[in-house]
């Protein structure tokens, strides 16, 4: 029986589909047979930055209309065997989507797999709704900037009321934060929200920490998750929130600033 | 102190106000998502009922709903008019 993670916002650009493509390429580098799934139908872009556009063929649509199977739409990652896209569909409208066809896709793919990781549009609407209907986990990306918090606190009522272990109350949905474009400089200066700021507002539990960084873009101008970029610092963070969510125990990085040699100098204590 | 923190102090971080600002907006939402969708039209019917008899304004009653554990709490406040009756 696979686990089913949503990776969630409300707010758009904060990086959901980042996010979503570093940690499921963390579960599967673990061992863990690991399925992504794209959920923007009209609006895909997990296969750019998982780096396979170029072998999508068939979509979630097209198994969910029977146009396709499910082996056929899985794309199997060139860098590790164990991970596979489900690509979402870029032409079809938003209710191509249906609750009955992703449940009967989920239950399929939880046959075969140990984890499927769900990467939500931004919203409310129909496609971020399905995206989380089925999770057993929610991962809720949020960037220290209020707009994104308010919108995060939205999304988890949502979770707690319209998810279909809401609906039959079952164990509730597992929540997790994870604090993406982070500056540890702009916290010192008060210009951002910190780790604890946002954890006072939202009382989630803290997966980790992602710190603004230059190596997020490179990753996804080459198409290759940021998580294998291993010398980079959100690289880091990435695998750092994988071996957490995995159980094991590892001191959060990324919080406090590096001080540079005019901080050296001038920083005091 | 540092030369760095001479210079920044005196000025409110934006951060704070930040948090000050979400602390009651997040509060605010919060109470009125675990409200039952019915609250409006039950505001609305009881004022119609109300002012059959008394002449009241839209904002003389407020309908307040609150949920602890183990009870929920339907509170409805009423505001009369010092001079009321319509006369019959």
């Amino acid at each position: 029986m696979a686990r089913i993670i949503v990776v969630t916002s409300g707010k758009g650009g904060v990086g959901k589909t980042t996010t979503s493509a570093a940690i499921a390429m963390g579960l599967a580098k673990k061992g863990h047979k690991t399925a992504v799934i794209d959920f923007d139908v009209g609006l895909r872009n997990l296969d750019l930055i998982m780096g396979c556009e170029r072998r999508v063929v068939y979509d979630f649509v097209n198994v969910i209309n029977g146009e396709a199977t499910l082996n056929q739409a899985l794309i199997r990652d060139k860098h590790c065997d164990q991970l596979y896209v489900l690509p979402a569909s870029q032409t079809r409208d938003k209710d191509a989507l249906t609750q009955e066809g992703v449940g009967k896709i989920l239950e399929e793919l939880s046959k075969d797999f140990q984890y499927i990781v769900c990467d939500s549009p931004a919203g409310i609407e129909k496609g971020a709704h399905l995206a989380m209907y089925f999770a057993d986990d929610a991962f809720v990306v949020t960037n220290p900037e209020v707009s994104s918090v308010r919108d995060s606190d939205r999304m988890l009522g949502i979770l707690s009321s319209k998810s279909r272990r809401a609906e039959q109350s079952l164990e509730p949905i597992k929540e997790y934060l994870l604090l993406s474009r982070y500056s540890p400089e702009r916290v010192k200066l008060g210009d951002m929200l910190s780790v604890d700021d946002v954890q006072d507002i939202l009382s989630l539990h803290l997966l980790g920490v992602i710190p603004e960084s230059k190596s997020v873009l490179t990753a996804s101008n080459s198409g290759v998750p940021v998580i294998l970029d291993d010398k980079s610092d959100a690289g880091q963070a990435y695998a750092d929130i994988v071996a957490r969510y995995l159980g094991e125990d590892r001191p959060h990085r990324f919080i406090d600033e590096k001080k540079g040699l005019f901080g050296k100098l001038f920083g005091g204590k | 102190m540092s030369l760095l923190n001479y210079f920044k102090i005196n000025k409110t971080s934006s951060a704070s106000v930040a948090k000050e600002r979400l602390q009651i907006l997040v509060a605010h939402e919060r109470t009125s998502r675990n409200q039952p969708s019915y609250l409006p039209q039950l505001q609305q019917e009881i004022l119609e009922v109300i002012r059959k008899y008394v002449n009241v304004g839209q904002d003389a009653i407020t309908v307040n709903f609150e949920q602890d554990d183990n009870q929920e709490t339907l509170e409805l406040n009423i505001v009369l008019p010092d001079y009321h009756p319509k006369s019959f």
